[in-house]
This record gives structure tokens, C-alpha cells and sequence, in this order.
């Protein structure tokens, strides 16, 4: 009966009395989730022009923010910094459609998943040796990216609003909106889900796969260099934050992997599920259950909807 | 071909990644001394300067001394990543080469070992870290961590969190809060603080941090604002500690009420907070800085000659020290178990009794370079730890100052805990060798 309590009672009582904390939680929640729609774009980019699950992106963010500090740090002004980023980000992404995807086009999707496994611990390997391990402050304040925070009377508490996370939420909003427009109202994007319904196909009707591939792994690239920068600035930089990618795969299961509204919406809802979750239901296990509370969330959306968020209905014949 | 050529180059990229066993032949006349690191993964933050300063104490005995007692070191570095497996497979890379001592730099690792020590007969020396009833001499002839056990630590950080309340008395009713890395590491210190907590009636709020979320720990944080805990003490590593000051400073929670462990204490675990780290505590065992006639030849005899990969900012720091301290522990057993084998060239067994009556004086510091470095080293067959003295230091916002004076841990109530943990080890562990190894000091 107490247990019952605790799930059901407890917690909404706890929201009703605090609701300070509750906007809290969901503020929170939206800018993590925003950030994981970030994250996850750049799986649904890849994955959407090649038909691979790119294991790689967590290390492109690593790389990609190591890449702006390292450069800063060898006395190259910020934004030129930032620039000369997108650059390497660019010669990135040719160098694996030169190196990587070309050789293996219309090889089995597995082939282009492991290729994306040795790219991972070559970045890994190389970001070492130019970088080294040693963990590194991110340029926030140099980039021009606000700290410090807005105190917002709630109830009779009070919602702290970091200045950084509104920064962040709007610049991956506009990042998500941007790509979203890009990839489902261009030319580009018409090619781009041309490619991923066959590339054999693509290519009789003129598409230019290199030229698509490079495109969407630069995006992919530009996105791990703002996921390095926000995600980098809430501690540091360093080879942990490939972790942070991991925390796109729940919002994969959830919006699809070929849907980037799904991307958007599965982030966002996984973000504040985590958050209230852990928050008001994770004191009755000990704590600590947002790694794994995430993947409860989107496994029960999964019971409803296997298709995914946005997902189409498959039916195969017999 | 081409995928050859792919495949090739992926485990050509995949070797650059992960870790390089010590391939290195051992030569007879010299001392095998492997080092378990981590330089690379996501707690390369804090291995890398311990790594450093490790490995840089013992470049340069053999630079300045020809090695310890005229033979010369054989340092080989192992990189695990601060990972188990890799860790029992560094120790399987060098187990069949006479190695004195591994220092695994992880509990994790440690835990795994400890069967096996005994067997193998190599010493772990896991110091100030891994299991705490490990310092029981008598069942676990083989491990060795001074000069503090977690269980010491928590009862330090409580001590000085009571000292600041006006005694142990006064914790009743308060709250404190403990956010840990949810691995054995973290969980370690938790039976010693629910028994103060049982003792003096405060309350105890656990904020776990499992590693995927060690750098995503907002809703911890919003967690510690509902609760109010009157204090909070971390057992962090790792990204984790960046973070938790980040966003404990974020949340607007007091900074001087927030103690974190020995291993949450390094300059980059409070720098990327800048300003706002102000006040931040942690416990620390050894001293900060380069100002050591010591730290002075490592400088003049590995770092000016190209030997170390230390940049040159990092030397005095506090995880670099810390590293220094480890190899000095090392360097000392070595020295001592030469002294009472009458041996130059030493093996694992040898070593273990070295580190076994390993005694380090404030004479001894003073005499090795390093005056007022750490508080005394005692080691006995019975006790393998120690149970040193510890101060609190305070970042400033640019570096580290000391608050304290040397605080004694509450031997009185760890030392009986210890002795149950063993027990209890020993019995789910069963059949736990019998100690047969004799005692040089008699203690046993």
C-alpha cells in the first residue's frame, strides 16, 4: 500500500507543493531534450543518405570540440577557431566518403556500420595524438555564449534559468529547425531521401551519392561541434563526452531512425521523461535511474506504436 | 582490395586506440616496475597527471641514482582506460615477467586482482583506494593501500564536517548528502557513513552517479536543491568531478559545505567552474606544488631531457603529485626490501615484505627531497595501511590552500568495521588461503 503511495500519490503531491521545482524540472528537461534532438539528427542525417547507423558521432563531437580548443588554445582567435573547425569538420566528412563510403558502395549495410566502428577508434587514436587526453576548458565566453543565470519567481520558490542552456536551447532549436527545412524542403533533401530509399535508384536518375554523402556528413559534422560546444561547456572537454551520444539512442528508438520531426519530438519527450522520472520517481530505487529510465520511456512508447513516433506502418506479404 | 585496404586501416586506427600491453623484454638485472594507467577514455582527466608523475619520480631515480640501489627501473606503462577487463589484462601481459608490484589505479581493477595476488605472489599496492578491509594484514597478506582507506576518508570528512558544527553531537537532525560514481569505487565508503549516520542521527540522501551520466547530472543536482542536505560529500572521478562542482556551483549550492574525497580534488576538477568553484573542499593526503628539491631533479633530470610527456604547467599539481607520492611508495618498498633481503635484484615476494615494514618518516620525506610532502608512512604485517593523517584544502579560484591541519581518521570506530569487512569478505570468498607468509616485524 505505502509502495502504491509512493508511485502514485507522492510524486504529484510533491509537484503540486513545489512547483517551482517542477518547472525546474521540466525546463531542464527541455533543454536536454532539445540537445538530444540534436544529437540524434546527426544519427538520422547519416542514417537517412547511407543506411548506417553511424557509431562514429559520438567521437565526432569529441573531435570536434578538441578540434576548436586545441586550435584556440594555439593562439587562434575564437571564431577563427570556429571557422577553421567547420573546415576540418568539411575535410572530415570528404575524407570519409573518399575513403570510407566510396570503396563500399553497395556493400551490405554491416560492412558500412563496422567501417563506422574503425572510424571511431581512428578519430579516437588520432584526437589523442593531437590533442592528447588531458581534459580542456571550452572557449564558451570567448565564442560569446552567455553565462551566469535569470532567478525566476515561481509559486513561492524560484526557477534558475542558465543563461548557457537558453543559448543552447535556441541555437539547437534553430540548428534542428534549419536542418529540418534543409533535408524536407530542398532539392537536397529530395535527393537525400532518394538515396535512402535505393542508391542504385539515385544514381540512374542522376543523383550524385558522393555529393550527397559529403553533405550530410559535414551536417553531421556541424551538429557534433555544437553538441561539443553546449555539452562542453556544461563541464569539460574531453574524451567522456562520446558518452553524451549514447543518450541519442533512446530518442532514436523513439522517433525513428529516418524521422527527423521524430528526432525532434522523441528528443524533447525523452529529455523531460528522464527529468521527471529521476527526479520524482528515482528516490524510490535508490537514484541515479535517468541512464536507464530513458529507454523504459521509449520501450513503452514502443509497445503502443512499434513503428516508432513517426514511423510508417510496415507490412510485408506472405 | 579496397575493403582489405579498409579493414587494415581500421585495425591499424583500432591499434592506435586501444591499449599496449608491455611487450618489453625484462631484462634479469633490473627492476620491473609496470604501471597501470588510463591516458585515454573518459577519466584520462584524472589518470593522466597521476600517470605523470608516476612514471616521472621513477624515470628520474634512474636518471639521477642509475635506479635504487644500483639497479636500474624497468617502467612499463599498461593503459586500461580505467577499465576491469583491460586492467586483468595488463596484469596478464605482465604477471609472467617478475613484476615488483602492480598499482592497478582503479578499484575495479583492484577488486579483480585481489584473488589472484595471492597466487601469483605480486603485491598490489592500491593506494589510498580499493577495498578498504584489504588493510587487514592477516588475510590479505598480498595488498597493501596506504596511507588511507576510504572508510578512513569518510570518517575524516565527517570529522571535519562535525568539527565545523561544533562536534558530532550537533549532527543530529542534519542531513548530508552523498553523490558517489555509482561503481564499486563510489559505493565503497557507503557502510562506513549509514554507521556514523545510525551513531549520531544525521540523516544520509544518496545521489548516485552512474558513469553514462557523468556529465549530464542536472536533474542530481535539482535532487540536491529539493533536499537541502546541510552538507555534501563526493567520491567522484573522472568527468564526474568537473560536472558535480559545475553544477553544484550552478544550482547555487554552498560551496564550503562541499567536501569531495581525495580523488575529487585536482585542479580540473575545479577550473572548469572558473570563479564560481570558489570554496569548493577536498580531502588531500599529499602536498601541492613544485617547490621540492625532489620535483626540482624531476624537472632538471626527465623533463628538461625530453623524457616525460608531463607539460610543463602540470608539474606541482595536485594529481601529479599525487602520482609522485604513489612511485615514492613504491621506490621506498623497493629500497626496504632490498635492505632486509640483502638482494639487489628483488622479486614480487621480496617486495611484499618491503612494502610490509615500509616506514616513511618526516625524516625520511625530508631525506628523499620531498620535506612536509605527506604525513608519516606506517606499514605493519597487521596493518597494511596506516590509517594517516589527512588535510581539507580549499580551491580559491586559482589553486589549492590549505584549511586544515593534519586530521587523524576515527581509527576507534574503522579499524573494528575493517576487521568485519574482512570477515565477511573472507567468508563469501571461500576457500581464502590461510596467511603463511612469515611476519618481519612481528606484529603478527
Amino acid at each position: 500500500m505505502h509502495l502504491l503511495y509512493d508511485i502514485f500519490v507522492s510524486p504529484f503531491a510533491q509537484m503540486v507543493g513545489a512547483p517551482d521545482l517542477l518547472v525546474q524540472t521540466l525546463w531542464d528537461g527541455l533543454v536536454s531534450g532539445v540537445l538530444y534532438a540534436l544529437i540524434a539528427l546527426g544519427f538520422v542525417l547519416i542514417f537517412k543518405a547511407s543506411g548506417v547507423f553511424n557509431f562514429a558521432q559520438g567521437i565526432m563531437v569529441v573531435f570536434a570540440a578538441l578540434t576548436l580548443v586545441g586550435l584556440y588554445q594555439h593562439g587562434v582567435p575564437a571564431y577563427a577557431a570556429l571557422a577553421l573547425t567547420l573546415v576540418v569538420m568539411l575535410v572530415l566528412a570528404f575524407g570519409v566518403e573518399r575513403l570510407m563510403l566510396r570503396p563500399l558502395v553497395n556493400q551490405p549495410e554491416i560492412i558500412l556500420f563496422m567501417a563506422t566502428f574503425g572510424l571511431t577508434y581512428f578519430l579516437i587514436g588520432l584526437g589523442e595524438l593531437i590533442f592528447g587526453g588531458d581534459p580542456k576548458v571550452m572557449i564558451a565566453s570567448q565564442l560569446g555564449l552567455p553565462s551566469g543565470s535569470y532567478r525566476v519567481t515561481v509559486a513561492r520558490g524560484f526557477v534558475q534559468l542558465q543563461k548557457i542552456d537558453i543559448a543552447a536551447a535556441i541555437i539547437a532549436s534553430i540548428m534542428v529547425v534549419g536542418l529540418g527545412v534543409l533535408f524536407n524542403r530542398t532539392r537536397i533533401g529530395r535527393a537525400l531521401r532518394a538515396v535512402a530509399d535505393s542508391h542504385k535508384a539515385a544514381l540512374s536518375v542522376g543523383i550524385s551519392l558522393e555529393q550527397i554523402w559529403v553533405i550530410v556528413w559535414f551536417a553531421a559534422g556541424v551538429v557534433a561541434l555544437a553538441t561539443g560546444i553546449m555539452w562542453g561547456a556544461r563541464s569539460d572537454v574531453s574524451f567522456a563526452l562520446e558518452i553524451i551520444a549514447l543518450k541519442a539512442l533512446p530518442v532514436l528508438i523513439l522517433g525513428g531512425f529516418t524521422s527527423i520531426p521524430g528526432a525532434i519530438i522523441g528528443g524533447l519527450i525523452i529529455g523531460v521523461g528522464e527529468k521527471l522520472g529521476d527526479f520524482y520517481w528515482g528516490p524510490l530505487v535508490g537514484g541515479g535511474i535517468e541512464s536507464w529510465f530513458a529507454y523504459v520511456i521509449a520501450l513503452v512508447f514502443l509497445l503502443f506504436r512499434p513503428q516508432g513516433l513517426f514511423g510508417e506502418r510496415i507490412i510485408e506479404r506472405l | 582490395m579496397r575493403l582489405k585496404r579498409l579493414v587494415l586501416g581500421a585495425a591499424v586506427a583500432g591499434l592506435v586506440g586501444v591499449s599496449v600491453p608491455a611487450t618489453q623484454a625484462v631484462a634479469q638485472d633490473s627492476l620491473f616496475v609496470p604501471l597501470f594507467t588510463y591516458r585515454t577514455g573518459p577519466f584520462a582527466n584524472s589518470g593522466i597527471p597521476i600517470a605523470n608523475g608516476m612514471h616521472d619520480y621513477l624515470a628520474m631515480l634512474n636518471a639521477r641514482d642509475g635506479g635504487i640501489g644500483g639497479v636500474k627501473l624497468n617502467i612499463q606503462e599498461c593503459e586500461t582506460g580505467y577499465n576491469d577487463a583491460k586492467g586483468v589484462e595488463c596484469y596478464d601481459s605482465v604477471k609472467g615477467k617478475n613484476p615488483l608490484v602492480v598499482n592497478p589505479y582503479s578499484t575495479g581493477i583492484t577488486l579483480a586482482l585481489i584473488p589472484k595476488a595471492s597466487v601469483d605472489h605480486i603485491p598490489v599496492l592500491s593506494m589510498a583506494y580499493g577495498l578498504s578491509a584489504s588493510a587487514v594484514g592477516a588475510d590479505f597478506p598480498w595488498i597493501f593501500n596506504p596511507p588511507d582507506t576510504y572508510w578512513d576518508g569518510m570518517s575524516i570528512a565527517l570529522k571535519y564536517i562535525a568539527e565545523k558544527e561544533g562536534g558530532f553531537a550537533k549532527l543530529k537532525g542534519k542531513t548530508i548528502g552523498f553523490i558517489f560514481l555509482d561503481v564499486g569505487y563510489g559505493r565503497e565508503p557507503i557502510p562506513l557513513l549509514n554507521d556514523f549516520a545510525k551513531d549520531y542521527g544525521f540523516n544520509v540522501k544518496m545521489y548516485p552517479v552512474p558513469p553514462s551520466q557523468m556529465q549530464s547530472q542536472g536533474s542530481v543536482w535539482l535532487s540536491v536543491r529539493r533536499d537541502r542536505p546541510d552538507w555534501m560529500i563526493m567520491w567522484g572521478w573522472g568527468a564526474m568531478n568537473p560536472t558535480a562542482v559545475t553544477e553544484a556551483a550552478r544550482t547555487g549550492y554552498p560551496m564550503n559545505h562541499f567536501i569531495g574525497v581525495w580523488w575529487s580534488g585536482s585542479e580540473g576538477d575545479a577550473r572548469p567552474a572558473g570563479e564560481a568553484a570558489k570554496g569548493y573542499l577536498s580531502l588531500n593526503f599529499n602536498a601541492v606544488g613544485a617547490n621540492y628539491p625532489a620535483i626540482k631533479d624531476i624537472e632538471k633530470y626527465v623533463i628538461a631531457k625530453g623524457q616525460s610527456q608531463t607539460p610543463k604547467d602540470q608539474i606541482g599539481e595536485n594529481f601529479y603529485n599525487r602520482g609522485v607520492m604513489n612511485a615514492v611508495v613504491i621506490a621506498e618498498a623497493i629500497r626496504n626490501a632490498q635492505r632486509i633481503t640483502h638482494k639487489k635484484v628483488i622479486d614480487g615476494a621480496d617486495m611484499r615484505r618491503g612494502l610490509e615494514t615500509l616506514q616513511i618518516s618526516e625524516q625520511r620525506w625530508k631525506q628523499i627531497g620531498l620535506p612536509e610532502f605527506a604525513a608519516p608512512i606506517h606499514v605493519t604485517c597487521q596493518d597494511h595501511n596506516g590509517h594517516g593523517s589527512v588535510y581539507v584544502q580549499q580551491w580559491t579560484g586559482k589553486g589549492w590552500a590549505k584549511v586544515s591541519g593534519w586530521i587523524t581518521p576515527v581509527k576507534e570506530k574503522v579499524i573494528p568495521l575493517l576487521y568485519d569487512a574482512a570477515k565477511d569478505y573472507i567468508s563469501k570468498n571461500q576457500p581464502w588461503p590461510k596467511r603463511t607468509e612469515p611476519c618481519d616485524d612481528k606484529t603478527l
